[in-house]
C-alpha cells in the first residue's frame, strides 16, 4: 500500500528520532552525578543481568511474578516481530514472509500464541491492580494506560492477521490458531470492508506502537523495560552496606544536598524504578505509617533531577530543593530520619536499586553541612565523640561488666580472639548479662580470648548510619590504630552492628579482620565438640527466632543462630511470618535506637506482635538492640511469661546450668 | 559591636580524681571538655551575631592545650579566639582569674571594637565557685546579670538589655544598661553542632595567644601571687561501698520483695 508507506515513513522516522531524543535528554542527566568507583567484572554483571532481568528471579518471589515473566518474554519476542512490522511499513517488500517456510511458519505460530498470552497477562495485570494492588497508590492512571495501550496494540495485531487471512493473503494462516479463530468472525465481510478493517487495524497497531515508544516508554515507569535490565547488569558487587569514605579536606562537599552530588549509579537507579512498591511494603517506616517511603524517595530523586537537570548542566543553582517539604521532587527531613537502615528495601527491589545509601548521603548533608538533625541526636553525637559510647558514660567504666569475673586483657602474643564487647554489652545493664554468658561460654570452651577493657572504643556504627561521617571517620581511625597496635586479627562480637562495622566498614581503612559473630562461634563450638550440652535449654519452651538486619540482610548470616538454637534446645526455633531476608526490623538500626518515634505505630511493637503470633515462650535474638526493642515492646502487650533472650543466654542455659 | 564569651576548659568531671597527696585535681590523661555552661554562653553570643550581625570573641585563660577549646569555638563560628596563657597566670584563684579576663576584655574593647556584652557560664563544673563572671563585671564596671535563662529584649543602639533570671521557684525580669555581663544557665538555649567545613577551617586556623607581655598586668595581681585564697585540702568524702543484694533479672519478684522489706525496716515507705 504505497499511500500507507508515504504516511508511515515520515511518522516512523520522526518517532524513532523523538524516542532517541527523549531517552538521551533524560538519561544524559545521569552524567551530572559523581563518577562511581565501578567494578569491571563483566562476567558477573552479565550473569546478574541474565538471572535477574531475563530470569526475573526476584520478581518470581511474588504471586503475580509469573505473569510478569510471561509478559516480559512475550514482549522480547514481539519486539522482533514489531521491528519487522516497522520495516515492512517503510519497505513493503521487506517481509518475514519472504523467509523460507520452515522459519517463517514457526515464527508466525509463536507470535500468534504469545500475542494471545500477552492479552491474557494484561487482563491478569488489570485484575491484579484493581483487586489486589501491591500498594494502595498502585492504581494509577499511568499504569492502566500502559496496560490498555499494550492490549490495544495486541488486539490490532490480531485484526491485521485476521483480515489478511480472510483476504487469503497470509501464507502461514494454518499456523496461526488464534488469528484463524478471529478470521472466522470476519466471514461475511465484503472485500472492501475487509480492506478497510485491515487498514484500521494496521494503523491502530502502528499508532499504539508509536504511543508506547514516544510517550509511555520514555515518560512513564515503563522506561524500566530498558533501565531495569541495565540496572541488573550494573548491580553492585557484594552487599550495599557501606558508603564511600569522605575526604575531610577543606573545599570538599559533604553528603548530597543537591541532586548532582549523588553518584551516577544513584541517578541511574532513579530511572530504573518500576514503581512495583516492593520496597515500600518491606520498609518498617512506611509499613508503620511514618514519613519515609523508599519508592517515593527514588521517584523524588528522579523528579528533582528532571526539574533541575538543565540548570545544573549550565552550572546554575537548582530551583527545586532536594531536601525540602516533601512535595514531589523533594525529600522531607522527617522521612530521612525515619529510616532504620534495615536494608529491606534493597533486598526486595527486583532491579537492585539501592535506597539506603542515598538516604545516608542525604543524612550526611544534613549533619555535616547543615548541622541540622533531631535534637535527641546532639547528646548522642557529643557522647560518641567525647566518650566513645552513646550514653556518655565514663570510658573507665567499660570493663565493669566483668568485675566479678576473671577476664584477661587481650595480649598480642598469647591471645587468639579479641572479644569486642561493644557499648551495649559493656554498659547496658540488661546486655551485660549477655556479655557474662559469653565470657563463661568462651571459658568453658577453652578458647584463648581477651578484652581491650578500658581501651575498647565504640565501633561508630550509629554515627555512620546517621550520616555523621566526620565523627565516624575519627572513631574508625582510632579503632583501626588500636587493633593494629595490639595485633588483633580475630574478633568475636556479640552485636551485629559491631560485627558489620568491624568486618565491612573498617575494611575501607585497610584493616582486614576475621570477625565472627557470637552466634556463629557458638554454633561452631558446639559442632566441633568444644561445648557440651546438658539439654536443659529444652525447658525454655517454644523458642522463636528474630533475625537482626545487620546480621541477616546486611551480612547473610541466617543459619548460624538457628543452628546454635537447635543444638541448645533440641529443636529448630520457630519462624516468625516474615523471616530471614524478609525479616521485619526491630526499629533500632540506623541510629533510631537513640531517637524518639514520633509518628505511626511503633516498629518494635509491630514486630513483637508478629513474633507473638507464633505463640512462643521465648523470643530469641542475636543483637543487643533487638533485645532492648523486644523487651520494651513486650511491656506494651499482654504476653505474660514471654521472655526475650540472646542466643548466648540460651546456649549458656544448655551448657552451664 | 563585640560580644565576648568567656569559656573555660575543664576536665570531664565524670572522670576526675583528686590527688590525695597534693589535694589538687589529677588532670593527666583526663579528657577536657568546654565547661558545659560556657557552651550556652557561646551559643547565645553566636545567636546574637546571627541576629544583629555583631562580632563574637571567645576568650579562655588556661594552659597551652586549652587551644582545643578555642578551636571548638572557631568551628562554631566565632570571629576571634584568644587564649590567655602564661606561666605567671597559673595557680590563679577567682580573683586573679577575673583580673586576667577583664584585662583581656579591655584590650579587645580598645583594639577590636566596642564591647556590648560579656557572656559567662553560671559556674564551672570543676571550680564551681560562680565568682568569675561577677568578678569580671565589677572589675570592668559592667552591670551584672546572673543566672540568665532568656534574653527578653536587647537594644544595642539604645544600650539596654532586659533578661529573665532563673531563681529558685520563680523568674525575675531585670533590665540594665549596656555594657553588661551575663552569666547563663542551661535553659537559655540549645547549643549548635559544628558543621564539618567549619571544623576543617578551625583545625587549620591559629588561635591568638596573649601572655602577660601583651596584657602587661602587675604580677602581684595575677596567678598564684595574686590569689589570696588557698586550698588547704581537697578530698573525696568517704562513702560506704554498696553491695549488690539481689539479681533483679534472675529473680525480679524476690528482689522487689527484698527491697520493700529493707525500705520498710528503715521506715522509708509511707504506710
Ligand atoms: C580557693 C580556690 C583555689 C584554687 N586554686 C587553684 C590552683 O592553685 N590552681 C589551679 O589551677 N586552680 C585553682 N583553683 C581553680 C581556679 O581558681 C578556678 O578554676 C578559676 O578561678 C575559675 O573559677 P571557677 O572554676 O570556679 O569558675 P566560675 O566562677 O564558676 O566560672 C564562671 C564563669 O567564668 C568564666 N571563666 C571562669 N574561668 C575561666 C577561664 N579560665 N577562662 C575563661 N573563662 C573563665 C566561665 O564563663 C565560667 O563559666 C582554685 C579555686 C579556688 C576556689
Ligand atoms: S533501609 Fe529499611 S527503613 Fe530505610 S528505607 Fe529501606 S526499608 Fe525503609
Ligand atoms: S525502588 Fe525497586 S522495589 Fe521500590 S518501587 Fe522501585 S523498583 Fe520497586
Amino acid at each position: 500500500m504505497p499511500q500507507q508507506t508515504v504516511l508511515f515513513t515520515p511518522l516512523l522516522v520522526a518517532s524513532v528520532a523523538f524516542f532517541a531524543w527523549s531517552l538521551y535528554r533524560q538519561l544524559s542527566l545521569v552524567g551530572l552525578g559523581k563518577p562511581d568507583a565501578g567494578g569491571t567484572d563483566y562476567v558477573r554483571s552479565l550473569r546478574s543481568m541474565l538471572v535477574y532481568a531475563f530470569g526475573q528471579k526476584r520478581i518470581l518471589r511474588h504471586p503475580f511474578g509469573f505473569n510478569h515473566l510471561l509478559m516480559f518474554w512475550a514482549c522480547v519476542f514481539l519486539v522482533v516481530v514489531n521491528i519487522e512490522f516497522m520495516l515492512e511499513g517503510i519497505f513493503p517488500s521487506l517481509s518475514l514472509a519472504k523467509l523460507p517456510d520452515r522459519i517463517y511458519f514457526p515464527i508466525c505460530f509463536i507470535s500468534d500464541i504469545l500475542s494471545a498470552l500477552v492479552i491474557l497477562a494484561v487482563v491478569n495485570a488489570v485484575i491484579r491492580r484493581m483487586f489486589f494492588p501491591a500498594y494502595a497508590q498502585a492504581r494509577t492512571f499511568e499504569a492502566f494506560v500502559i496496560l490498555s495501550v499494550i492490549c490495544v496494540h495486541m488486539l490490532a495485531y490480531f485484526g491485521i492477521n485476521a483480515s489478511e487471512i480472510s483476504q487469503g493473503r497470509e501464507l502461514a494462516a494454518a499456523y496461526m490458531p488464534v488469528s484463524n479463530v478471529l478470521a472466522g468472525l470476519l466471514v461475511g465481510m465484503t472485500a472492501e470492508e475487509l480492506g478497510l478493517f485491515h487498514v484500521v487495524s494496521w494503523w491502530t497497531h502502528a499508532i499504539a506502537l508509536m504511543v508506547l515508544m514516544n510517550l509511555l516508554i520514555p515518560y512513564s515507569k515503563h522506561l524500566h523495560v530498558f533501565t531495569a535490565i541495565a540496572n541488573c547488569f550494573m548491580r553492585r558487587e557484594g552487599k550495599p552496606n557501606v558508603l564511600p569514605l569522605e575526604a575531610f579536606v577543606e573545599g570538599n562537599v559533604f553528603g548530597a544536598g543537591q541532586v548532582d552530588l549523588f553518584s551516577r549509579k544513584d541517578l541511574f537507579d532513579s530511572f530504573a524504578c518500576t514503581k512495583c512498591g516492593n520496597c515500600q511494603n518491606a520498609c518498617p517506616a512506611a509499613f508503620t505509617g511514618k514519613a519515609m517511603n523508599p519508592r517515593l524517595l527514588v521517584n523524588d530523586i528522579r523528579v528533582n533531577l528532571l526539574v533541575n537537570g538543565s540548570r545544573l548542566k549550565r552550572g546554575e543553582a537548582p530551583i527545586l530543593p532536594l531536601i525540602g517539604n516533601g512535595g514531589e521532587g523533594s525529600v522531607s527531613e522527617e522521612a530521612l530520619w525515619n529510616c532504620t537502615t534495615c536494608g529491606a528495601c534493597m533486598e526486595s527491589c527486583p532491579v537492585f536499586i539501592e535506597q539506603m545509601p542515598k538516604i545516608i548521603q542525604l543524612r550526611r548533608h544534613l549533619v555535616e553541612t547543615e548541622a541540622q538533625f533531631p535534637e535527641e541526636l546532639l547528646n548522642l553525637f557529643e557522647n560518641m565523640e567525647g566518650r566513645s559510647n552513646p550514653w556518655g558514660i565514663a570510658p573507665s567504666e567499660r570493663a565493669k561488666w566483668c568485675s566479678q569475673l576473671d577476664v584477661k586483657p587481650f595480649d598480642k602474643n598469647t591471645t587468639e580472639y579479641l572479644f569486642y564487647v561493644g557499648c551495649a554489652g559493656s554498659f547496658d545493664s540488661r546486655n551485660k548479662h549477655v556479655s557474662v554468658a559469653m565470657a563463661q561460654l568462651l571459658d568453658r570452651a577453652g578458647i584463648s580470648w581477651g578484652i581491650l577493657g578500658k581501651d575498647e572504643k565504640c565501633c561508630g556504627d550509629s554515627v555512620r548510619r546517621l550520616g555523621n561521617e566526620y565523627v565516624f571517620d575519627k572513631m574508625a581511625r582510632e579503632n583501626v590504630e588500636i587493633f593494629r597496635e595490639r595485633g588483633v586479627r580475630k574478633v568475636i562480637t556479640q552485636c551485629p552492628h559491631c560485627f558489620s562495622t568491624l568486618k565491612n566498614d573498617y575494611r575501607q581503612y585497610g584493616l582486614e579482620l576475621e570477625v565472627i559473630h557470637h552466634s556463629e562461634l557458638l554454633r561452631n563450638l558446639v559442632q566441633d565438640g568444644y561445648l557440651k550440652l546438658n539439654g536443659t535449654a529444652g525447658e525454655m519452651g517454644a523458642v522463636v527466632f528474630h533475625d537482626s538486619c545487620y546480621l541477616g540482610r546486611h551480612n547473610d548470616v541466617y543459619d548460624a543462630p538457628r543452628e546454635a538454637l537447635r543444638a541448645a534446645t533440641g529443636t529448630a526455633p520457630k519462624e516468625i511470618g516474615r523471616n530471614r531476608n524478609n525479616a521485619f526490623c526491630c526499629g533500632a538500626g540506623g541510629g533510631r535506637m537513640w531517637m524518639e518515634e514520633h509518628s505511626g505505630e511503633r516498629i518494635n511493637l509491630t514486630r513483637v506482635k508478629e513474633a507473638l503470633e507464633e505463640k512462643p515462650d521465648t523470643i530469641c535474638v542475636a543483637c543487643p538492640y533487638c533485645l532492648t526493642m523486644f523487651e520494651d515492646g513486650l511491656k506494651d502487650v499482654n504476653a505474660d511469661g514471654v521472655k526475650v533472650l540472646d542466643v548466648a543466654e540460651v546456649m549458656a542455659e544448655a551448657v552451664l546450668r | 559591636m563585640l560580644i565576648v564569651a568567656c569559656i573555660k576548659q575543664v576536665p570531664d568531671t565524670t572522670q576526675v580524681q583528686i590527688d590525695p597527696v597534693t589535694n589538687t585535681l589529677i588532670r593527666d590523661g583526663i579528657p577536657f571538655i568546654v565547661n558545659p555552661y560556657d557552651t550556652h554562653a557561646l551559643e547565645e553570643a553566636l545567636r546574637l551575631k546571627d541576629r544583629f550581625g555583631c562580632r563574637v570573641a571567645a576568650i579562655s585563660m588556661g594552659p597551652p592545650n586549652a587551644e582545643a577549646t578555642l578551636k571548638k569555638a572557631l568551628a562554631l563560628g566565632v570571629d576571634h579566639a584568644i587564649l590567655l596563657s602564661d606561666r605567671v597566670f597559673g595557680g590563679a584563684d577567682t580573683l586573679a582569674t577575673s583580673n586576667v579576663l577583664s584585662a583581656a576584655i579591655r584590650k579587645l574593647h580598645s583594639d577590636v571594637d566596642e564591647v556590648g556584652l560579656v557572656l559567662c557560664g553560671k559556674q564551672t563544673i570543676d571550680g564551681d565557685t560562680a565568682q568569675v563572671g561577677p568578678g569580671i563585671a565589677s572589675r570592668l564596671g559592667y552591670q551584672q546579670l546572673t543566672l540568665v535563662d532568656r534574653i527578653v529584649d536587647l537594644n544595642f543602639s539604645g544600650k539596654i538589655i532586659r533578661v529573665s533570671r532563673k531563681l529558685e521557684g520563680r523568674h525575675e525580669i531585670v533590665e540594665a544598661p549596656l555594657p553588661a555581663m551575663l552569666t547563663v544557665v542551661r535553659e537559655l538555649n540549645r547549643p549548635r553542632y559544628p558543621k564539618v567545613p567549619m571544623r576543617l577551617a578551625a583545625a587549620k586556623a591559629t588561635v591568638e595567644v596573649w601572655n602577660n607581655q601583651v596584657l602587661k598586668l602587675d604580677e602581684q595581681k595575677i596567678g598564684l601571687k595574686g590569689s589570696p585564697t588557698w586550698v588547704s585540702k581537697i578530698f573525696s568524702p568517704d562513702r560506704a561501698v554498696g553491695e549488690i543484694l539481689g539479681d533483679g533479672f534472675a529473680d525480679p519478684e524476690g528482689t522487689a520483695e527484698m527491697l520493700i522489706e529493707k525500705l520498710l525496716a528503715k521506715d522509708m515507705l509511707p504506710i
